[in-house]
């Protein structure tokens, strides 16, 4: 892995998640190599199959290059994906900036907000999970507590992110639970939609996990980690 | 059969192959990249013991089947899932009429699935009919990611796929093994989304939907989708594995799908040759929910453990059991959503 050494660009790619596993490229292990050379920037990324979907990648490339671009003192970015069957399409739609449906001309309907839409309330959803489960494990009780009610917790920190990404409700007179359009969930769904909450949360985690432990098994000099 | 501890498991492997991917046969990179990542899976999920060299990886011999899943593989009787992808390899990879002439040669211990692909429109039709009588089908396996010039997939929810469904219906060919790959047109949908299978599977309530490896990675919408629809049953395909590397993870899966589902829905395949039987059974019958997680979760009990592993395939495919492997309490799935919430957002 690479140390976090050059100005900025590795902290600009941290900021970078992989929009299905909602986890930091850098700490899934996808970097290979960041470097910075006279104001360029030069970044290589690598994914834990050669058919990992070419959407989500084609999201990752592009935030990495925006990310980058917007690091002070940078003044160009090269910023490629490798060993991926559509690398060549990815990568040259990423460096003229022709967009999702440009770089696969005739095969994409439009771009990719709606999908990243999609991820980020699985990910709010988990998250919901998560902090769910501390309450209980702390013998509180989630249904009918206010945002405000909510001790702080890392857990909380994580929620309250999500929640603002998707655009909803933040306020401590807000509900806790809310689903993932920005509607309060009913005392009597409760039980049920938190259930589906954590099967999302178990599903990412077992999906971040196995991306985990096939990057390690492609690359072995990767760092990622099983965990 | 496989005994352990007094107990007896009838075993059938729901989901096997019989592939080609030598190098002779890999079309383009496509091909050879399509195995690779096959055998990252293998290697990254089998015991070290058990992991093989890639060449061996590529292509198995008649011999070599037979042994891995019925000489030491406890397996009473095996289906083939065919998996053609003529875009990737010279011969396919995997087609009807490569398992089924092994099939053929060992009929007591094979049971042998047809495929088909919406894009081939009404000459497509013809061929089903054709493969049906041909293999007596019982079941197809749709591969809804396979590349065809242009285009890099199609879903169960387009016009023609309905047709093939209806033809399905006709022709007595009840069980349609659905697997999810990762590219699919448009390239801008999410390729794992599942939402497909469930309109498929409130049009057509007399056919069964088998969805390999449980809608892994998208387990939380299948669990939501199969919860509501009777019909929709998860084959275990690369979601068992995880149970020598990650068994707390295992753990999570099996517990998340008895709850949404039930015992009689889920079905054991060890997805040969990227994994052989042998060790996912001896792990599964010796595997139970660790303590911490058993007040979400429960116990795994013996008797759903034989339906998991045989019983629950056997009735899909009017496999006969001998009357000491069954279970007493076997009923034909129990048609009650666990649960009734909203739709799921597509």
């Amino acid at each position: 892995m690479p140390s976090p050494r050059y100005d900025g660009i590795w902290d600009a790619l941290a900021s970078v998640r992989d929009p299905e596993l909602d986890e930091p490229i850098t700490e899934l292990g996808f970097v290979r190599e960041a470097e910075v050379r006279d104001g360029r920037a030069s970044v290589r990324l690598r994914l834990p199959t050669y058919f990992c979907a070419p959407n989500f990648a084609y999201l990752m490339v592009a935030d990495a290059h925006d990310a980058v671009r917007a690091v002070a003192g940078v003044v160009a970015a090269d910023v490629r994906l490798e060993d991926h069957f559509a690398s060549d399409e990815i990568n040259a739609g990423v460096a003229e900036g022709a967009g999702f449906a440009g770089s696969f001309p005739g095969e994409a309907h439009g771009g990719l907000e709606e999908l990243r839409l999609t991820f980020r309330r699985k990910a709010y959803l988990a998250s919901l999970d998560r902090l769910g489960t501390r309450l209980t494990a702390e013998g509180g009780q989630p249904v009918r507590l206010g945002l405000g009610d909510v001790p702080e917790s890392p857990e909380l920190a994580g929620l309250l992110r999500r929640r603002a990404e998707l655009g909803l409700d933040c306020s401590p007179r807000s509900p806790l639970l809310l689903d993932e359009y920005g509607e309060p969930i009913r005392a009597e769904q409760a039980t049920l939609r938190l259930r589906f909450a954590r099967a999302v949360r178990v599903s990412i985690e077992g999906n971040a996990g196995f991306c985990r432990g096939l990057l390690h098994t492609r690359y072995p000099e990767s760092a990622a980690d099983e965990r | 059969m496989y005994e352990k501890d007094g107990q007896r498991y009838f075993i059938v492997d729901g989901h096997i192959h019989f592939w080609d991917a030598r190098p002779s046969n890999q079309a383009n990179r496509y091909g050879e990249g399509f195995i690779n990542c096959f055998y990252d899976y293998h290697r990254n999920l089998s015991p070290e013991s058990e992991v093989w060299s890639l060449e061996d990886f590529w292509w198995q011999s008649e011999e070599r089947i037979l042994h891995d899943l019925f000489e030491v593989g406890y397996v009473d009787k095996a289906i083939f899932q065919p998996t053609y992808l003529t875009d990737f390899y010279v011969n396919g990879f995997n087609t009807t009429e490569q398992d089924g002439a092994l099939a053929e040669k060992h009929p007591d211990k094979f049971i042998v699935n047809g495929a088909w692909d919406p894009r081939d429109g009404e000459e497509g039709l013809d061929r089903l009919q054709a493969l049906a009588e041909r293999w007596s089908l019982k079941g197809v396996k749709l591969y809804t990611a396979e590349w065809k010039g242009a285009s890099k997939g199609w879903k169960l929810s387009d016009p023609w796929s309905y047709r093939y469904l209806e033809k399905c219906q006709e022709l007595g060919i009840r069980n349609i093994h659905v697997h999810k790959g990762p590219t699919i047109y448009p390239l801008n949908r999410d390729a794992f989304d599942v939402a497909d299978v469930d309109e498929a599977a409130s049009a057509f309530p007399d056919l069964r939907f088998v969805v390999e490896h449980c809608g892994l990675p998208r387990l939380e919408d299948f669990c939501w989708i199969a919860t509501q629809e009777p019909n929709v049953y998860a084959g275990l395909a690369v979601a068992l594995p995880f149970i020598h590397t990650r068994p707390r993870y295992f753990a999570q899966i099996i517990g998340e799908l008895l709850y949404w589902l039930d015992e009689n829905r889920i079905t054991f395949a060890s997805d040969y040759a990227i994994w052989t039987p042998k060790w996912l059974i001896e792990r599964f019958v010796d595997f139970q929910i660790p303590e911490d997680m058993r007040g979400e979760y429960g116990e795994i009990t013996v008797e759903v453990k034989k339906k998991i592993l045989g019983l629950n395939v056997a009735r899909l495919y009017d496999i006969p059991v001998p009357p000491e492997l069954d279970v007493t309490d076997v009923h034909a799935g129990s048609g009650e959503p666990v649960a009734s919430g909203p739709k799921a957002p597509a």
